[in-house]
């Protein structure tokens, strides 16, 4: 199949996104019980959910722009901040809690000076907490970009922050 | 793909499968993924190469096996053995001849007649670590599909309905409401179109037996849907699953796409004019959308807060239509039901409550995995014999079932037999399955704090009761576990706790009070010495003027 050159410049990426965006949105016959199916797939092409995504959205499902942020803002899922590079998600549900979670969650908090829900002030790393993430075999469980940590040891995510450059 | 057919390919993939020298089963479930398994997968492929064993040896993938504590778990088809804490190094030594290398695997080896696997009794779970999740063939090679084509060729949607209500099966999400009864209310509306949803918002903090029967038999709740829309006269489907549980989505989607193009789902299913579509709706973490008239609107992609009952869904549901709604563990019930019968199905269990549960074990407590236990089993026989009882050196405390919802049993009710109404007489609820063991070292009043702080956070904001109930409570057990809280406080907190459960919309913060309650019944002396002497028993609270409070 013939394609035009892929665009490499970042107005270029920015288009291609929003075709992705907008193809999504016509799967769905730009109906508006598709909205959590469409700003799923917004946050998985632009990272998290910008005021002028949201916009977008809201003109494109005929949606009042009141519901698609009631919505946004009602899901834990959907983040309208930007992420840090890495992101960990220490699991607080019952079985890492009763294990020690919170110690971990402290832990991060101090190392990368801030919040849980936050991002350290360089922009490196995100930390948040995950309500039980299932693995609870594996309590204290952590999800480090991706991938599942078990039965965590503060020196272990020392480790991991030293490989990514955080004193 | 006709019933013919199907018989056909289940004889000819059990061939297949008798055929073979050996069928390597690694566990590929979440838990035992990230313990290693994709990796010693791998090496025993590579093995299998080496040695050109292609043809005569296959090594696939399957579900939870259930002792995740032991993972990652290994099991060789021709003989049922099983091992547990195998890497890329030792794995390939089970293919290999030499006797040096048979006994470096000794250590390796689980004890398949140990209390933990003699004891469970496995319906839901009768595929976990036995089926290829992936592979349609494995499900029917075991029987799969075969329960929709008796239905569809020799059933009408009553006779199914007339099986599960007289199997006794009960709703597995919790509530215990009978499944048959509520087919026949959504069978009964002159309306249609009607609509099955699977509740797969597996939610409570702790629980992981949904996302374990997803990722490890997915077919098995597919079948259990299509029977409910053959049953209820519903041509579409939908899946609620968690965001988070991004394995079970995958291959949800992959085996929905494999049943539509062998006509197991979709359109003229097996031949027949039954037709039912099943989608996948993901859920954006919200615990309260496990409520179902919450979980309805957001399907409709609206915020998911539940509205007034009745009318309950099986009247007015998905966009006002009648709606069956299920949760995993009870349509995956369903397939066996049809093919085994209903007086197989209660004869096991209670009198009142029928069949197996699945609860997943964690917490201080050895054996830590997903097990399928007959109800009326005693929590003795399912913490002791098949949890293997608190590690050494720590003493059992308490048993929490039901997560947020849900309450602590105290050691002195240990023989409590597992079923519905007898955890509720204990001031706890069956829940979805989640049963988190507790030691001396956790604080009982942090524990009801810890899981107020939950509803708190998760509580939706549409009825006061619940918003600012939550908060309040919240505060206070805060303040108690601070050493800054008053003897008018318990009394305050006890209060607060009926008002809500008396006056919330909806589940959610109807049973928020629950953990707090069952806290105070069995240890009340641990609230006491927190108000009276400043003092955390367990040594978890930091008390003001000490280390500076709690965090």
């Amino acid at each position: 199949m013939k394609k035009q050159s892929q665009p490499t410049d970042a107005a270029g990426i920015r288009d291609n996104r929003e075709r992705m965006l907008e193809r999504a949105m016509s799967r769905h016959n730009y109906s508006g019980d598709a909205l959590i199916e469409v700003l799923h797939t917004a946050q998985e092409l632009y990272g998290y959910l910008t005021p002028e995504l949201l916009k977008t959205v809201s003109r494109r499902l005929r949606l009042p722009p009141s519901r698609v942020l009631g919505v946004a803002t009602f899901y834990h899922f959907f983040s309208l901040q930007p992420k840090g590079e890495h992101t960990f998600i220490v699991c607080t549900g019952t079985a890492c809690y009763v294990k020690g979670a919170m110690g971990l969650v402290e832990h991060l908090e101090r190392r990368c000076n801030c919040r849980a829900g936050g991002t350290s002030p360089d922009g490196k790393v995100s930390v948040a907490t995950a309500r039980c993430i299932g693995s609870c075999g594996l309590a204290p469980a952590v999800i480090y970009d991706g991938n599942i940590m078990g039965r965590v040891k503060p020196e272990e995510l020392d480790a991991e922050l030293a490989r990514i450059g955080v004193k | 793909m006709t019933p013919e057919e199907l018989d056909q390919l289940q004889l000819e993939e059990q061939q297949r499968q008798q055929a073979l020298e050996e069928r390597i089963y690694c566990c590929t479930a979440a838990s035992c993924l990230s313990a290693g398994a994709a990796r010693v997968k791998q090496a025993l492929t590579d093995e299998v190469k080496a040695q050109g064993l292609e043809g005569k040896v296959e090594v696939c993938g399957t579900g939870c096996m259930g002792l995740c504590s032991r993972g990652p778990l290994v099991k060789l088809g021709s003989t049922g053995e099983l091992f547990g804490g195998l890497d890329e190094k030792t794995a390939p030594a089970l293919l290999r001849k030499a006797p040096e290398e048979k006994t470096a695997l000794d250590a390796c080896r689980i004890d398949t007649g140990a209390p933990f696997f003699i004891k469970q009794h496995k319906i839901v779970l009768a595929n976990s670590g036995r089926v290829d999740p992936e592979r349609l063939a494995d499900y029917i090679a075991a029987g799969g599909y075969q329960a929709l084509a008796r239905a569809l060729t020799e059933m009408k949607p009553q006779d199914v309905i007339a099986e599960i209500k007289a199997s006794g099966l009960r709703g597995r999400g919790g509530a215990g409401y009978p499944t048959g009864l509520k087919w026949e209310l959504v069978a009964r509306q002159p309306v249609s179109p009607r609509y099955v949803i699977c509740n797969a918002d597996e939610g409570d903090p702790g629980a992981f037996m949904d996302r374990s029967v997803l990722e490890g038999d997915p077919h098995r709740v597919l079948e259990g849907m299509a029977l409910a829309g053959y049953a209820v006269g519903a041509q579409q489907g939908y899946i609620y699953v968690r965001g988070e549980y991004a394995l079970a989505i995958e291959r949800l989607q992959a085996a929905i796409k494999q049943a539509e193009r062998e006509k197991l789902l979709g359109n003229r299913i097996l031949e027949t004019s039954f037709q039912f579509r099943v989608d996948i709706r993901v859920g954006a973490g919200a615990f309260v959308c496990g409520e179902e008239t919450a979980l309805i609107a957001s399907v409709e992609g609206k915020r998911g807060q539940p509205r007034q009952r009745p009318p309950y869904p099986p009247e007015r549901g998905l966009w006002g239509k009648p709606t069956l709604i299920n949760n995993v563990e009870t349509f995956a019930n369903v397939p066996a039901i049809i093919l085994n019968g209903a007086k197989w199905f209660s004869s096991i269990g209670t009198a009142s409550s029928k069949g197996t549960k699945v609860f997943a074990l964690a917490g201080r407590i050895r054996n830590t995995g997903l097990i399928e236990v007959p109800m009326g089993t005693s929590l003795r026989t399912i913490l002791f014999d098949i949890g293997g009882g608190v590690p050494e050196g720590s003493n059992f405390k308490a048993a929490q079932t039901g997560g947020p919802s849900g309450g602590c049993i105290p050691a002195e009710h240990l023989d409590t037999p597992v079923d519905y109404e007898s955890l509720q007489q204990v001031g706890s609820f069956m829940g979805s399955g989640g049963l988190i063991v507790m030691d001396d070292t956790s604080c009982m009043v942090d524990v009801a704090r810890f899981f107020m702080e939950f509803c708190m956070d998760e509580s939706c904001g549409k009825c006061i009761p619940c918003r600012a109930g939550t908060v309040q409570m919240h505060d206070i057990l805060l303040r108690i576990t601070r050493g800054e809280a008053k003897e008018e406080d318990l009394e305050l907190l006890e209060q607060l706790a009926h008002l809500l459960r008396e006056t919330s919309l909806c589940g959610l913060g109807q049973a928020a009070p629950n953990p707090v309650l069952s806290t105070l019944r069995f240890f009340r002396s641990e609230y006491e010495a927190h108000v009276r002497d400043h003092i955390c028993p367990a040594g978890h609270c930091r008390m003001n003027g000490r280390k500076g409070g709690h965090r």
